[in-house]
């Protein structure tokens, strides 16, 4: 099949349809006045006219609760917690969330690799949906880079007068494509429209902070005591939203479970935030992160500095989730483009 | 690093545990059981004093405990536990012959290879002992390949003292030597009183050659490292071991993290120039 093929509005909702054969398919949803991730059965419940869902799809390939080991105590035996993983179809995912997917990746294969995870995204075939407009003020997907495809599916949708352009991108792709005579070439014509719109695309989104990324670095690097850190932590009520709807947290506990003989049981992981007050104290007392000052700062870290030290990657989408749900109003975009406005302060000796 | 040799006898998953057997259980003070335990069919493993294990009991959970014993120790291994809560609870009622969940070895080890042909000033608080005994054994076990070998322990009270079997032939070694400090005495004790940091400035060493090594209660450190540096021990080689809550031990759950470090896998044993830098690390 070629690179780039073309399906027309009218049949898409067909192919929608025909997806089910490749396993269950996970679709955005209109939920009163918003949107979420939700098993689809017919394509007239999908809605990809969609801002960011307030959960990111990663409750499908590293879900809240997840089954880690079988256990029973007498005999003393372990086995797998899981029999088999099934496939499915993540459809209609922003590029930005598509990069969080990208982050999670490197996370959990990196040595010693996460079966799991790994188990849950081989069996996953990725739809993108290129967004044509920006969300809204509080998503920073232009700064951050993925208000663009950049890779991490298996095929990309993007919308041009009445078709959509199909970017594929993998054999899986190609898969859940084949076999559709409504599916076409794209021809010379449906690339350029492609390369006008992307072009287009510069002027309608803007970049939200104030420097490029290697400013943001150079800023986080050196302003671990900034009174910015003050202020948000003086806010933040420590609820933990931020880290739940963020596509690159994955902070985990693990717990036992037993079943009601009190002989058999599971181990599993869930999701579990480095804002909690508990997540670094140990028993002999000592809390090795005391306060939302400090822990407001690590959750920022952990996206502008820490895993650009470990993977080269900046572990922010740009998805605006945090921002969207902060009881507080605690604004992403603001924050960074505070610690920079004091750096240049600081730099030219105000 | 989850080390190969286990990988081996856990084929899928890093989460999977192996069983082990209580050979032995040895109470110490009212607290803390020192517990000999041998991986069923006695299949060996090969870890270096300063890693830990993570040790499950089914129901009641799991957690990060430090390998007390010494890989020259054959056909088992110890851990000392203090009962704290829910896991280390469950495991204080445990008896010889019942079975316990263990994967691991896990995090970095002392450096031993740098010990080697050094001086070896080993200062333990507390708790730091645990940990450390398997270095003192290792040590002990292999006494010619070191230099000058002193060990510097701290406790709160008599009572409180962990290993005291051991300790007592510890001070009778004429190749090691040995002193003791407690922070509150009884009337029957002999050795010094009051905190460990005091027997510093007294010791007497060749701080170029020297490896301090440190390990004990976190509001410990600062103070002993102060002393170390002002009787010259470059920072390289003062290597200190830190405790951090842990869940995974496999550099994902993030209850470790020290800034971007993950002590699971980097640590719990740093050398201190390495967390000099680190704001969250001391
Ligand atoms: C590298 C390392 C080596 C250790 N070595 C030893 C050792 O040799 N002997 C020993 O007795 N203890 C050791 N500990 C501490 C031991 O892991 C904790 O005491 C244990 O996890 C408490 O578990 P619990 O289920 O009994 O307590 P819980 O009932 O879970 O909780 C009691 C308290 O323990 C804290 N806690 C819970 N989980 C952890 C955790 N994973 N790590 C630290 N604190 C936690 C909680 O904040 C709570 O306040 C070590 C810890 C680390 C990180
Ligand atoms: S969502 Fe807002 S208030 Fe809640 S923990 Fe995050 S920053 Fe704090
Ligand atoms: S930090 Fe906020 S904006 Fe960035 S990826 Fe997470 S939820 Fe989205
Ligand atoms: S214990 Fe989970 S990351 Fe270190």
């Amino acid at each position: 099949m070629e690179r780039y093929v073309k399906i027309s509005k009218k049949d898409f909702y067909k192919w929608v349809d025909s997806l089910k054969k490749h396993g269950k398919v996970y679709a955005p949803k209109r939920k009163e006045n918003t949107h979420v991730f939700r098993p689809i059965k017919d394509s007239s419940e999908l809605d990809l006219n969609y801002i960011s869902t307030i959960l990111p799809p990663k409750k499908y390939y590293f879900p809240q609760k997840e089954s880690l080991l079988k256990f029973s105590i007498k005999p003393f035996e372990t086995a797998k917690a899981i029999q088999k993983f099934e496939e499915f179809v993540l459809f209609g995912v922003h590029t930005c969330d598509l990069a969080g997917i990208q982050c999670m990746d490197v996370v959990f294969r990196e040595d010693p690799l996460d079966p799991n995870y790994i188990n849950r995204k081989d069996r996953m075939t990725t739809v993108g949906i290129e967004c044509l407009k920006p969300c809204d003020k509080h998503a920073s997907c232009v700064s951050m880079g993925n208000h663009v495809p950049r890779g991490g599916y298996d095929i990309m949708l993007t919308e041009i007068k009445g078709s959509y352009i199909i970017h594929l991108n993998s054999q899986k792709g190609e898969d859940i494509l084949q076999g559709h005579s409504y599916i076409k070439k794209c021809t010379q014509a449906d690339r350029n429209l492609l390369d006008s719109l992307r072009k287009n695309k510069e002027r309608v989104f803007k970049e939200e902070f104030i420097g490029q990324l290697t400013e943001v670095y150079t800023v986080f690097s050196k302003l671990s005591e900034s009174g910015v850190w003050d202020d948000v932590g003086k806010r933040c009520v420590g609820c933990g939203n931020c880290t739940t709807v963020c596509p690159t947290c994955y902070c985990f506990d693990v717990k036992d479970e037993l079943d009601l003989n009190l002989n058999d049981g599971l181990r599993y992981r869930w999701w579990n935030s480095c804002q909690m007050d508990d997540f670094a104290r140990v028993a002999g007392g000592e809390d090795f992160r005391p306060g939302r000052v400090s822990r407001q700062r690590h959750r920022y870290y952990r996206k502008f500095k820490y895993p650009i030290d470990k993977f080269n990657r900046y572990f922010c989408t740009g998805c605006g989730r945090c921002s969207r749900t902060c009881m507080a109003k605690i604004n992403l975009t603001e924050t960074v483009n505070d610690l920079i406005k004091e750096h240049r302060n600081v730099s030219i000796g105000i | 690093m989850f080390q190969s040799e286990f990988k081996k006898i856990i084929p899928y998953s890093p989460y999977r545990t192996l069983p082990a057997e209580i050979i032995a259980v040895k109470p110490y003070t009212s607290l803390e059981k020192l517990f000999r335990l041998r991986l069923k069919g006695n299949a060996e493993f090969d870890y270096v004093p300063g890693q830990f294990m993570e040790i499950s009991i089914f129901g009641s959970g799991e957690a990060p405990i430090s390998l007390c014993s010494s890989p020259t120790d054959k056909g088992y291994f110890e851990i000392t536990v203090r009962n704290v809560g829910s896991l280390t609870g469950a495991l204080h009622n445990l008896k010889k012959g019942d079975l316990i969940g263990v994967r691991g070895p896990f995090g970095k080890g002392f450096p031993i290879d740098d010990f080697f042909g050094n001086d070896i000033l080993i200062i333990a608080g507390g708790l730091g002992i645990v940990p450390l005994r398997g270095l003192i054994r290792y040590i002990m076990h292999q006494r010619k390949d070191f230099g000058e070998v002193q060990i510097l322990l701290g406790c709160k009270s008599p009572e409180d003292m962990l290993f005291n079997d051991e300790v007592e032939q510890w001070g009778r070694h004429i190749d090691i030597l040995f002193q003791c400090t407690v922070d509150k005495a009884d009337p029957d004790w002999k050795g010094n009183i009051g905190l460990i940091t005091n027997l510093i400035p007294g010791v007497t060493l060749n701080p170029m050659r020297t490896y301090a090594v440190v390990v004990g209660p976190p509001v410990m450190y600062k103070f002993v490292i102060k002393e170390l540096l002002k009787k010259g021990i470059p920072d390289r080689q003062i290597i200190l071991s830190l405790e951090r809550r842990m869940k995974c031990g496999l550099g994902k759950c993030g209850h470790c993290q020290i800034n971007g470090i993950y002590v699971c896998q980097e640590g719990p044993v740093f050398k201190y120039r390495d967390l000099r830098t680190l704001g969250e690390a001391l």
